[in-house]
């Protein structure tokens, strides 16, 4: 058997074991810290008027990553024009 | 494309359409949203691009057009967070919720049946939010396309 054969069956072993303990000894659903979410879940539907708690979060109480967000896809959208959009008749590629 | 993909294109573009406008529409009821509503419309489009070939889409579908739609969904989401100002609040606060006018019905808490009319100005951000990402991810696609030549034979 080569070194390196021997060297992927452990790390794969070794991460197996990893992710194992982690699958069986954490619990999932029990959170430590829940005032925030109890917030949300007892409040968001009378202040925000929404049935819907995903929106309620993303578009009333963290409107600001909202915010962020669609600059992002503004900004990406940009990007992709620049990339491609048609040269000039005079403009010449910097590597041609 | 072939015709079949083309007569395709055409029956199901309607269809996807009303689904995405569905989704946005009703974002703060049910799943979905503007981001998600906007991305169904846009795969409609990228449906039609791609069925029809990018010359024939160019003459009629300008890049412009769906630019200004970006712009006025992200100065239309900012303009609405902005208006609380009006209302002697906060930014981002929701002046609609339970004023009784437009989306103003207030919602008790618990399990309701749901009513489009609720929701404060979420509905109005999720409209603004699904414009920006249909006119912006149709706008990527037909600027992708763009760079496509076509082979001659």
């Amino acid at each position: 058997m080569k070194k390196k054969t021997v060297v992927l069956i452990g790390s794969l072993l070794i991460l197996t074991a990893f992710l194992g303990v982690v699958a069986f000894t954490l619990t999932f659903g029990t959170p430590k810290m829940t005032d925030m979410d109890d917030y949300f879940l007892r409040f968001g539907q009378e202040q925000t008027g929404t049935n819907n708690q995903c929106t309620s979060v993303t578009f009333d109480f963290r409107g600001f990553d909202t915010l962020g967000e669609s600059t992002v896809l503004f900004c990406a959208v940009i990007g992709v024009a620049l990339m491609f959009r048609k040269m000039q008749a005079g403009e010449e590629h910097e590597d041609e | 494309m072939s015709r079949i993909v083309r007569t395709g294109a055409d029956f199901l573009y309607p269809a996807i359409l009303i689904f995405g406008l569905y989704i946005v529409a009703h974002g703060h009821l049910t799943p979905g949203g503007g981001f998600q509503g906007g991305a169904v419309i846009a795969t409609g489009c990228a449906l039609v691009i791609v069925a029809y070939s990018y010359e024939e889409v160019r003459e009629w579908l300008s890049g412009k057009v769906l630019m200004g739609q970006e712009v006025i969904g992200l100065m239309g989401f900012i303009g609405v967070a902005l208006l609380a100002f009006a209302f002697g609040q906060v930014f981002f606060f929701n002046y609609l919720n339970a004023s009784g006018s437009l989306f103003g019905i207030p919602v008790p808490y618990g399990i309701n049946a749901g009513e489009l009319n609720t929701g404060g100005f979420v509905p109005l951000m999720n409209f603004a939010v699904g414009c920006e990402v249909w006119g912006g991810l149709t706008l990527v696609i037909l600027y992708m396309l763009s760079g496509i030549r076509r082979e001659v034979s």
